[in-house]
């Protein structure tokens, strides 16, 4: 059997709190990620999904070592991220790609498109001016884009093609994992059926692995071969999709699936009964 | 009669680049004691419906240019700001959707709800304080009365919604309209906003005009629904009868490129995602606004010239299409 393309075991993000005149005495630590475990098969979704706060984005980010986890090993590829020098670590980092949330915050506003594709591409000192300008044509076709529009700044697009571009950005280094941070929280929901459907494509035709974060449970389940669910730190359900939408074995998680809003005012009678029943599971918080 | 009748209502913005037909020609009822769910994308025109109703828009840019909003038999749009103050708040309350800036983070919210009940009810100091107490208990906030002295930081995002809440129906206003007023929450505080809202409205038999991106939020929770796309009210009917037998093309779009929660296919299947965007409301099309990005507007071109009328397909089910559901059939005889 091969071994999963990202092993995390037991990562802790614990941040100190401070007080004192200079900050310097410590008095507690807030255990925003504790002892979090998951693995991901190459070509497959992993959806991680919790409330605000829970420690989703933590998570990934300290997964990535963009945040230095506390404790904890991180296996991809082979290597163990978190005992990387600087420079083995940035190599490795062409391998894993992020799309963010908010395509409005996450483009410079003063790069056009094409540079912005392109930059990856020079950080990483891939190609020449010549090759990258071809790199940066194919990537906007392959999310969807035309090749045109190279020149232009993000402030001319859509939030749903900004998001695209977000996405280009992330597929130019030809990465194996892409980290999906709510990728399609900020778009309206015919746009973010587009964007999904995109992420569904490129995952087939590029044998992509995502890492996809959203609380939105409903887009998770489009998403994801298994399921992580996070509550205050931890993962207190994992499993695949279809058991832990259909057999959910803590309270937690069925409270959170109960309380999702569907577009059917029957089932939403039912639905409304069982969140009553399961309130004690969310006020035990 | 309906508590609330807006009939042909335009709102346009007059700005250097043009003029913005933000609403262009909205129509809906509010009902007594019942929730009518305003439902559209980001851009449709659905706050600006509320805040033209509530007369909060700055003119310039914004001006009503036609139709009217009849409350209670009054038509809003004629009167002064004098007359608009006292049913502001009074009369109609407004729940916000970010309740971190629609409150004032430099004063107690004891202090704030206060103001409101001595401006619109006459009350005094300590008569206000002691019912502003009232009210937060009333929206679900535990040690009411000792949390009068805390600021708006305070309290957690679901907890300053019910204190916008409390704010609202402070002066037991007949209609109560909440602008997204579950968005930034979290899907478990969103179910309980949701109820408290459902529960006060049945309890205070007041009128909710329940303004929303989410059509789960509507389903959970409106009588009746307006669906609005580019400035305009595409589809109105009963909520169990909008979710099961959906007429306007948009609507049925709509709803097909949600994901859905139970479906055990939902990784191995794509959504049907809506092609385009809506149009520009500067300079609108003259006809129908979906027909660019309608899968049956090639049936019959009239939809192409003329704007499509909003018609009564059945007894309280109104929609704006050549091409609604149940008449496909007939067109392709």
């Amino acid at each position: 059997m091969t071994p999963p393309l990202l092993a995390v075991t037991d990562l802790k993000v614990h941040f100190p709190i401070r007080r004192g005149f200079l900050l310097d005495r410590t008095v507690g630590h807030v255990k925003a990620v504790d002892g979090v475990s998951f693995e991901i098969e190459e070509g497959q979704t992993l959806g991680l999904v919790g409330e605000s706060g829970s420690g989703k984005s933590t998570t990934a980010y300290a997964a990535l070592q963009l945040i230095r986890p506390t404790a904890g090993s991180v296996r991809f590829l082979g290597h163990e991220l978190t005992r990387l020098r600087p420079e083995e670590l940035r190599r490795m980092r062409r391998e894993i790609q992020i799309v963010f949330q908010d395509p409005y915050a996450s483009l410079n506003p003063r790069m056009t498109v094409g540079r912005i594709l392109a930059e990856p591409l020079r950080t990483h000192g891939i190609g020449n001016r010549r090759t990258r300008r071809a790199s940066v044509a194919r990537l906007l076709e392959l999310v969807g884009l035309e090749a045109s529009y190279t020149n232009r700044y993000p402030h001319e697009f859509s939030g749903g093609q900004r998001q695209r571009i977000g996405i280009a950005r992330a597929l130019a280094l030809n990465p194996k994992l892409i980290v999906c941070d709510e990728p399609v929280s900020a778009l309206d929901v015919s746009i973010q059926a587009q964007i999904l459907n995109l992420l569904k494509d490129l995952q087939r035709d590029l044998g992509l692995t995502y890492l996809f974060i959203a609380h939105d449970l409903a887009v998770v389940r489009a998403m994801s071969n298994t399921i992580a669910v996070m509550h205050e730190g931890r993962i207190v359900e994992q499993g695949p999709a279809e058991q832990v939408y259909t057999q959910p074995q803590t309270d937690y998680t069925r409270a959170l699936l109960a309380a999702v809003p569907v577009a059917d005012p029957e089932r939403m009678q039912r639905r409304k009964r069982e969140r009553r029943l399961l309130q004690p599971a969310l006020d035990g918080r | 009669m309906a508590l609330l009748e807006v009939s042909d209502l335009r709102t346009h913005f007059f700005t250097r680049e043009g003029v913005v037909h933000a609403v262009d020609g909205v129509s809906l009822t509010v009902e007594a004691g019942g929730t009518l769910g305003l439902v559209g994308e980001s851009g449709c025109g659905k706050s600006v419906t509320a805040l033209s109703i509530m007369r909060l828009l700055p003119t310039p840019p914004a001006e009503i240019v036609s139709g009217s909003i009849r409350f209670d038999g009054r038509d809003l749009t004629q009167l002064s700001e004098r007359e608009l103050e006292d049913v502001r708040g009074r009369e109609i309350g407004m729940v916000f959707q970010d309740p971190m800036t629609a409150l004032n983070p430099t004063l107690t919210i004891g202090t704030q709800i206060v103001e409101v009940l001595q401006r619109h009810l006459g009350l005094d100091r300590r008569a206000a304080r002691r019912r502003a107490g009232e009210l937060l208990e009333e929206v679900g906030i535990p040690r009411a009365h000792e949390r009068l002295d805390d600021y708006p930081h305070r309290f957690s995002g679901g907890m300053r919604q019910r204190v916008g809440i409390a704010m609202a129906i402070a002066c037991g206003p007949r209609l109560l309209i909440a602008d997204e007023p579950t968005t930034a929450l979290d899907v478990t505080v969103q179910a309980q906003v949701l109820d408290l809202l459902d529960d006060l409205r049945q309890e205070r038999q007041m009128a909710l005009l329940l303004i929303t991106h989410n059509m789960g939020v509507v389903a959970e929770s409106a009588h009746d629904v307006a669906v609005m796309y580019a400035g305009q009210i595409v589809e109105q009917a009963p909520a169990q009868e909008l979710f099961s037998r959906p007429e306007h093309p948009y609507t049925e779009a709509l709803l097909a490129a949600l994901p859905d929660l139970d479906d055990p296919h939902a990784r191995e299947s794509r959504l049907a995602a809506i092609p385009g965007r809506p149009p520009d409301l500067i300079d609108p099309p003259a006809a129908c606004r979906f027909a660019a990005r309608c899968p049956y507007a090639e049936l019959g071109d009239c939809c192409a010239l003329e704007p499509p009328p909003l018609r009564e397909l059945r007894p309280g089910h109104w929609v704006r299409s050549a091409h609604p559901a149940s008449e496909r059939h007939l067109a392709r005889l």
